[in-house]
């Protein structure tokens, strides 16, 4: 536990710098966009001439870049992250508002994805070369080209408009007045197919990072010697050529997370799910700057946070990580 | 040698086939389809198959379909293709630079293509065409700048291992400025593996656009397939085929770059184990 | 006296870049049980390919042909309970994310049907014959936390946990330095003699096989050169090979040097 908590502590104090870089580039942009926080605040709240005047020099907006800079911040780091020109209400409270249910959708994916794609890509790597491993492998490579968005149209014409087995839209049903298990079964069956349709190019790729972990672990010799030892097979497979392959699989849970993220912006935009990726386009839709840049902030956070997860999950899969600096 | 094997592999072949297919279609669209395919061509929601002059129908505005996907597969090449140049481009100077110099320049270029991948690549997009406007050449540069880390990291890790090879060590002795040095000696070698991933930005870059234009920040100038897919759903119930369509052709060329560039990479891969 | 193995004309051939490789041809070779033969030859001589075909461990696109028998035993030998296996390279032949002691408990549970927890028990003696110090915490370990004399022992112990007939040692000291090897050595001889199990130790190395081997068998170019006690080889080698084999290394007397 003690190796897993420095490696934590290592981690934390790496992703300072990156987030620095990113607040920097936000300001950045912010700057590019046309119209200021002032602006914003005015369109939203209302104001006259004198008042926009006032208010630029008690914000600070006529200083300098650097100035303006340190500002932003100081503002970022009690947590302020600026007004909303669209939602007249301070950034964070709109953003928080809108996360949990992109977690929800970000977890179901990723654990459909990571689940089904790593299992069937150790039915598919168990015997490399066999119809199996071929079907599936090929079936992953055309899986992996369908984008996102046009396969949520696709079920949703078959499962909704054609079968209306599912659905169409939105997170659970309006005003149902449901509670409790009846809810969450509402919820789920609103879920699942957002959840595919976000998930099913992630387990695609699962699928074939477990296939090629699984083929590059055979040629390794401890598979030929639990085999001259008289393991089964199917132990070989699952406790030590699965086991190992599943290493690089659960780094690149880390590196997708943020595409994942990504991706659950026009996932949600066709399911109409209130959610993050959502508010961005409707952030961009009302040109809301300062909303948009905090839903960017708040995903890198957010990436950070699930990297930091997937770093302790991995020290726990691999006993190898941290041990070249036991002594620091 | 290496052309024969390429074609060996069935993959590779169906994959160089869509290409060279969508590639002719787009070369083509402005000598079979001469007239703005934005522009009205018939009645609208005319189903497929009915009318041998519009044989995939018409959208909801009574624009040509058929057209549209040929105009379509110019933008969606021409954006992928350039998004992937620019992005190996940045990405290879990049990586090359973090690599060659080393200490504080490495930190810094590091942290910053950290932070590029912290943030979602398509949220940056987003932002980047909100701010500025859509056209199709911040299309391009916001596609770019969310896909480039990918090709900065390995070439950073090539020029690692490359730095230290003798040609450049005697490169160093004959007195070459370390920039000459850079681009002459090692880049040209560390660029084969940052290549190597280019079919995976392409389809990437070609995904993205997709999506981009889907959301309605394409270049409004310009038929998109994410546009056309779009442009249907408002008809999804009685005409599902405006969206099934040019989706189909999206995944065609994704697959098909997919497939061509994994049969490259198992081809040129084949010829250095037989070597 | 009916040999524990008996191979007869038996050949390998494998298609590499579309051309047929004779990697071993017209092998005739009898072992009994208890006795400790080594195989040398230089690397590509068939030596390890002959190891590996009597494990049954070649890829499956390998052809074999003539005969591995096992008349000692009554029934074809299975991996684990009937013969042992002990590679060349300790790093890479045990699983680098399970605990050595869970390594070596496997092999009792899949080959003498023990329930988890007598398995385990049973690792930690093992870990105790191959001399491992402190072997119950060592139990607990993982391979890239023990140096290399210390991960073959733990390899060794694997391959005995099964209770074999047949412990086989491919080239099993050559990646050790030299004082390491010898300790292995030595580890290998008081084992076979203690279990009373056949060995056929594999080797490059002549000195270590005149040491250790009652019988030696010379490979050359992937066929069997010849066979003799290992005295006789020593003192009157038939074969040319044989002859400039001992004049190489028993000139530079590396004989004395490995006795423990």
């Amino acid at each position: 536990m003690n190796r897993a908590f420095r490696l934590l502590r290592r981690r934390l104090v790496g992703s300072v710098p990156v987030l620095l870089v990113v607040v920097v580039g936000s300001f950045l942009l912010l700057e590019a966009a046309p119209g200021d926080a002032v602006d914003a605040y005015v369109v939203s709240v209302g104001g006259d001439a004198g008042m926009i005047e006032a208010l630029r020099q008690s914000w600070g907006l006529d200083a300098s870049p650097m100035t303006r800079l340190a500002a932003y911040l100081w503002a970022l780091l009690h947590l302020d992250l600026g007004h909303s020109v669209a939602f007249s209400r301070p950034v964070l409270s709109v953003v928080l508002e809108r996360l949990p249910n992109t977690l929800l959708l970000m977890g179901c994916a990723t654990a459909l994805s990571f689940f089904l794609g790593s299992a069937l890509g150790i039915v598919a790597g168990a015997r490399p070369g066999s119809f199996r491993d071929r079907f599936l492998s090929i079936g992953s490579l055309a899986l992996y080209a369908i984008p996102g968005f046009w396969l949520a149209l696709v079920l949703t014409i078959v499962f909704s408009v054609e079968l209306r087995w599912l659905p169409l839209s939105g997170m659970e049903t309006i005003a149902s007045g449901k509670t409790g298990p009846a809810r969450a079964l509402d919820i789920a069956r609103h879920l699942v197919l957002p959840v595919t349709s976000l998930g099913l190019i992630y387990l695609a790729l699962y699928l074939r990072i477990m296939r090629a972990g699984m083929a590059e672990v055979w040629r390794m010799d401890f598979a030929l010697a639990a085999r001259a030892r008289g393991i089964s097979r199917r132990r070989i497979v699952w406790r030590h050529v699965a086991r190992n392959a599943l290493l690089p699989l659960v780094t690149m849970l880390g590196l997708q997370s943020a595409a994942m993220l990504g991706g659950s912006v026009v996932i949600e935009s066709v399911f109409s799910i209130p959610g993050l990726g959502r508010l961005a386009q409707e952030a961009v839709g009302a040109r809301d700057t300062p909303l948009l840049i905090g839903i960017i902030l708040v995903s890198a956070v957010l990436v950070v946070a699930i990297n930091l997860l997937v770093d302790i999950a991995y020290a726990s899969l691999d006993p190898r990580v941290g041990a070249s600096e036991a002594g620091a | 040698m290496r052309l024969v094997r390429l074609f060996r592999s069935p993959e590779a072949i169906s994959g160089l086939v869509i290409l060279g297919l969508l590639g002719a279609m787009a070369l083509a669209a402005p000598w079979l389809f001469p007239r703005d395919p934005l522009s009205i061509a018939g009645p609208p929601l005319l189903r497929p198959f009915q009318d041998w002059a519009l044989p995939l129908g018409t959208d909801r505005l009574g624009r040509d379909v058929v057209a549209g996907l040929f105009h379509g597969a110019r933008t969606s090449l021409a954006v992928g293709l350039a998004a992937a140049a620019a992005s190996i481009l940045v990405g290879s100077v990049v990586g090359t630079a973090a690599g060659f110099a080393g200490g504080f320049v490495d930190e810094v270029l590091m942290r910053i293509t950290d932070a590029f991948q912290t943030v979602p690549g398509f949220l940056l997009s987003l932002a980047l065409v909100s701010v500025i406007g859509p056209s199709l050449g911040v299309v391009v540069v916001a596609i770019a700048l969310s896909s480039w880390t990918g090709p900065a990291r390995i070439a950073r890790a090539e020029v690692l291992s490359i730095r230290e090879r003798d040609y450049v060590a005697s490169a160093r002795v004959i007195g070459m400025h370390p920039v000459e040095i850079a681009l002459r000696e090692v880049l040209p070698n560390a660029l084969p593996p940052v290549l190597a991933l280019s079919s995976v930005i392409v389809a990437a870059a070609i995904l993205t656009e997709a999506a981009l234009s889907f959301l309605g920040l394409g270049d409004p100038n310009r038929v998109t397939w994410g546009g056309m897919i779009s442009e249907g759903r408002a008809v999804l119930r009685s005409a599902p085929f405006l969206s099934i369509i040019p989706g189909i052709a999206l995944v065609l060329a994704v697959l098909g770059v997919y497939l061509a560039g994994e049969g490259v990479v198992e081809s040129s891969a084949a010829r250095e184990g037989q070597a | 006296m009916r040999p524990l193995l008996s191979i007869r004309s038996l050949g390998v051939h494998y298609v590499s870049y579309g051309s047929e490789v004779h990697a071993l041809g017209d092998v005739d070779l009898d072992l009994q049980a208890g006795e400790r033969l080594a195989i040398i030859g230089e690397s590509g001589s068939g030596k390890s390919t002959l190891a590996r075909a009597i494990a049954g461990l070649l890829p499956p696109s390998v052809r074999l042909d003539g005969s591995v028998d096992w008349p000692g035993l009554g029934h074809q030998a299975q991996n684990g309970r009937d013969i042992g296996f002990v590679f060349q390279d300790p790093a890479s032949s045990l699983d680098p994310v399970m605990s050595v002691g869970d390594q070596v408990a496997e092999v009792a549970h899949a080959n003498l049907d023990m329930e988890w927890p007598a398995a385990r028990k049973l690792a930690i003696e093992l870990l105790d014959r191959v001399r491992l110090p402190e072997p119950s915490a060592l139990a607990t370990s993982y391979p890239h936390q023990l140096s290399g004399g210390q991960k073959q022992r733990v390899a060794i112990a694997a391959a005995i946990a099964g209770r074999p007939k047949l412990l086989i040692a491919d080239e099993a000291t050559s990646a050790l330095d030299t004082i390491v090897q010898a300790e292995i050595v030595a580890l290998i001889r008081q084992l076979v003699a203690d279990d009373g199990m056949a060995l056929l130790f594999v080797s490059h190395d002549i000195a270590l096989a005149v040491n250790l081997a009652d019988r030696i068998a010379v490979f050359r170019h992937g066929r069997l050169v010849e066979v003799a006690a290992t005295d006789e080889l020593i003192s009157a080698p038939q074969s040319t090979y044989a002859k400039a084999l001992l004049a190489a290394h028993l000139g530079l007397d590396t004989r004395l040097e490995a006795e423990p």
